[in-house]
Order: structure tokens, then sequence, then C-alpha cells
């Protein structure tokens, strides 16, 4: 039996609750979910926040995925009301208990003055090359558009820094900041991917450089051709979002995270050793520093660089992988991050051991004391701490990884 | 009988060891025993006063010591003392 359109609204409202602007914000606020039914042009074009997108065309398909429990409240929104009934009716049809449409749709949201929000458009190109992060829901565009914008910085262009840079430029971060000094040499390419064997003796910040470049020409590339040092820490990491901590001394790892914490930038640590790595998220003030961990340097003997001890190649390139998922994590404000947990990974036994730290209320750096010392206020820091009183453990010159 | 897991740093002064087990009632008494049996340990573990060094943590299970009763901590045959010494590694 043919049915008109007016007949099928008419069984539609009988199925499906309508309500209006701000009935809907209750719903919402006492815990409904907000699906916007409309396309995906229409969706670019601006939409309530926390919205989620699903449209009507593959409504039907997408939903169970997206919202399994079928006793979540739904309040369905589209332009003016009518898509977004007739998906209320399937959305019965298929047993979700409480699917309700927004009479007036998105337009009459709108000009009641409610809020709504217009996300940042991704290019064509950029809508190819993301594909894949626009398909998961913690990123999508929204998502990806934070990590365009996003700036990271490395400490080293070595072991842990090529394999994090690679992922961390494929990921389209959009800027990446890297502090090295030294040139490539052939002993580095057993693990350093991020550079080649024509490019021996190059510097490892244009060698990188252009690596990142011919993987994704979109990532602004800052290069840093020097030592990280007290006198040019704050100026290098001014500005950035995560910083991830690749280098082969201690007095390059006290000297970044006494001025990370005065800034307020989170470090994601990572070292290795032969056939063992330790990860650990250094977020200011919500968990420890790298000074509440190791208050000291221990003696050279006890330390060995790889340069010295050897690593297995593959190691450092695990650690930096999870450096650039921590990362990324952190970007996102997804998941939760490594921050107050070690991780230790043996590749000999293939295990992962995690132990908890805290953050020390007497550590020079980030205790108590000094948060309420206020003697000497560091430019720009953000967390609203004084310096700390830490010293630099040695007088000679801080490396960068070799 | 608590087992110590060795870290690679200091494991060429353990015979090559991972693990070692170590009688003891306190961490303290596992250290101690441990840097009896394998002097080549003591100087990286302890001061001249016999504390702990101060770059070394010692965990047991996933808590740091110093957050327990540092070395008197109590342990059991069930506990796995771990023996933390930082790493500068950048590879």
């Amino acid at each position: 039996m043919p049915k008109t359109f007016n007949e099928l609204m008419r069984e539609a409202r009988a199925a499906a609750r309508e309500v209006w602007p701000d009935e809907a914000a209750r719903l919402v606020q006492s815990g409904a979910r907000l699906v916007d039914v409309r396309e995906q042009d229409e969706w670019e074009q601006g939409h309530i926040p926390g919205a989620l997108h699903l449209a009507r065309s593959y409504l039907e398909q997408e939903i169970e995925a997206a919202v399994p429990d079928r006793t979540t409240p739904l309040v369905l929104y589209c332009a003016g009301g009518v898509r977004s009934l007739l998906a209320a009716r399937e959305l019965r049809e298929m047993g979700y208990a409480e699917p309700i449409s927004l009479a007036g749709g998105f337009e009459l949201w709108k000009s009641e003055g409610r809020p709504w929000t217009q996300p940042k458009v991704l290019t064509l190109e950029q809508k190819r090359r993301y594909s894949r992060h626009l398909l998961i829901p913690e990123v999508g565009a929204e998502g990806q558009a934070q990590l365009l914008d996003s700036r990271v910085l490395f400490i080293g262009a070595g072991g842990l820094g090529s394999s994090a840079m690679l992922y961390l430029a494929a990921a389209g971060v959009g800027t990446i900041g890297i502090v090295d000094f030294d040139v490539v040499d052939l002993s580095n390419l057993q693990r350093q991917v991020v550079h080649t064997t024509d490019r021996v003796g190059q510097k490892k910040t244009d060698s990188a450089a252009e690596a990142i470049r011919a993987l994704n020409p979109g990532v602004e590339v800052v290069a840093y051709d020097e030592m990280l040092a007290e006198d040019n820490v704050a100026r290098i990491i001014e500005g950035y979002d995560v910083i991830l901590d690749g280098t082969d001394t201690f007095e390059t790892r006290y000297t970044l995270n006494d001025a990370a914490v005065r800034a307020g930038i989170p470090v994601v640590h990572a070292s290795v050793f032969r056939f063992e790595g330790q990860l650990t998220v250094f977020q200011p003030y919500a968990g420890p520093c790298y000074r509440c961990l190791y208050p000291t340097a221990p003696p050279p003997e006890l330390a060995p660089g790889c340069s010295v001890a050897g690593v297995l190649g593959v190691v450092p390139g695990t650690l930096g992988l999870l450096q650039a998922t921590e990362a990324l994590k952190v970007l996102l404000g997804i998941g939760e991050p490594l921050v107050g947990r070690l991780l230790i990974y043996d590749a000999l036994d293939m295990s992962f051991q995690e132990l908890k730290l805290r953050r020390d209320p007497h550590c020079p750096a980030c205790g108590d004391g000094a948060a309420q010392s206020g003697a000497t206020k560091a430019a720009g820091a953000s967390a609203g701490t004084s310096a700390p009183q830490a010293q630099p453990l040695v007088a000679r010159p801080l490396g960068g990884a070799s | 009988m608590s087992k110590v897991r060795i870290p690679p740093v200091l494991r060429a002064q353990v015979e090559g060891n991972k693990q070692v087990e170590v009688d003891g009632s306190t961490v303290g008494d596992v250290v101690h025993g441990l840097v009896e049996r394998f002097p080549g340990l003591g100087d990286q573990l302890l001061g001249a006063d016999g504390s702990l060094n101060r770059f070394v943590n010692i965990y047991l299970n996933d808590q740091d010591i110093r957050y327990l009763q540092e070395l008197g901590t109590p342990v059991s045959a069930a506990d796995t003392v771990v023996i933390l010494p930082a790493m500068a590694g950048g590879a």
C-alpha cells in the first residue's frame, strides 16, 4: 500500500517523541546522547558541541557500534526536524527505547542563541591522508585538526627520536621541533631510521627534516642545531605542547626536566640499555618529575650510554613508538597516559612491568617547597611556580643524542 | 627467599643472572644479603654508611620503598624486590 510523505510523518510522530530545544538541552544534560543525522557538509558548517555525527544515510549501519546500549535515550537532530523524526522512527524499529527528535532542528537551536561549534575543515588531501584517523571516534576530524595545530619538540634525533618523529609526522602533528647538534654517523644507522646512508656526515636536524618532509610535507620542521643547555632551554621549549626526551646524558635530562616543570610542559621520557627500556610521562604537578624519580645522577660507570654499552637496534625503536603513542594521547586528551607509572620493557623476555611513581613533596624541582618559595619566577612559566633550586650536576657541556 | 630483579647494568656483578633469590625479613636484609653474596654490588647500591645510594630506587613489587618503610619494609617469600637504577641511553 503506497504511503504519502504526510502519512509517513504521521506514523513517525506516533512512534517517536519530538521536543523543543530547551527540553532537548535538559535531556542531554541528564545523560541523553545527542546525534546529528545531517550530511557531512552540513556538519562541517557547524554542529552542536558534543554531538555524535551519524549521517542519516549511514545511521542504521553505524548506530549499533556507536551506541550499543539500546536503552540509552537519544536526541536526534537534522537541519529542520524532518530527517531526524524519520530517523527516530527507524531507530524505534531497531529496538532503541527512546529516540527523540529535535523539533525545528539545528536551525531553531542556533536561532535561539544556543551553543554550536564549527569544526576546522580538513582539505580533501588531508581527509585522504588521515582517513584512518578520521574513522576512529576518539580522533575524528576534530582530533585530527587538534593534531595539525599541535607542536611537539624532540630532544635528540637519535634512536628514540627516529621512530617517534616519523610516526608523529605521519600522524599529522603540525610542528615538529628537533634539538640536536650532532651529525649522522655510519654507526647510527643500525637503529636511527630517520637518517640514511647517503646523509652520513649531514647535520642530524637537516637529515631528519628531509625525512619528515618526504613523508609528510604538511609538517613544519623547526631545527635547533645546538646543545640543550641552561641558557637556551627556556627559549627552545617555549610554546611546545609536548616534549619527547630522547637524550643520552643525565645532565640534559635534568636541565630539560627543570625547565619543563617551570613551563608546565609534559615530557614523555624514555631511555634504553641493551635489551631494556624505561618509559614514563612527566606531567608537571599531575605526577612526579624526573628529579622525583631519580634525585641524583649515578656515577658514569653505573649508567653507561649506548655508545659504550651497546643497544639492540629495535629497542629504541620500540620505546620511541611508545613515546609517540603517549604523545598522541596527551595531545588528544584520550586514554590513560603513563603519568605516575614507569614501564620497564625487556625485549629478551618480551615482558612489560609497571612500577608506581610518586611525586616527592621535597623535590627541588616540583615539590611543595619549590612551588611555594617564589624566589625566582621563571619567565613564561604557565604552572605559576618558582624556579627550582636544582643545581646543574656537572659543569661540562650538555650533550645531545649520540 | 625473596626474588630480587637485577637490572641489566648490574648483571655482570651477579654472574649474569636476571633474578636472584635472597633470604631476609626486610628489604634491608635482602639488599645486604645480596651485597654479601655479590660484593661487586656494594659500591653501586650502598653508601659508606650502609644506606641506599640516592641514584638507585628499590621497589617492593610495584611500590617505591621510599614511600613504604624504606629499608625496614618487611618482605615475604611471595614478594619481588626490584632494583631500578637510572638509565640515560637515548640510543
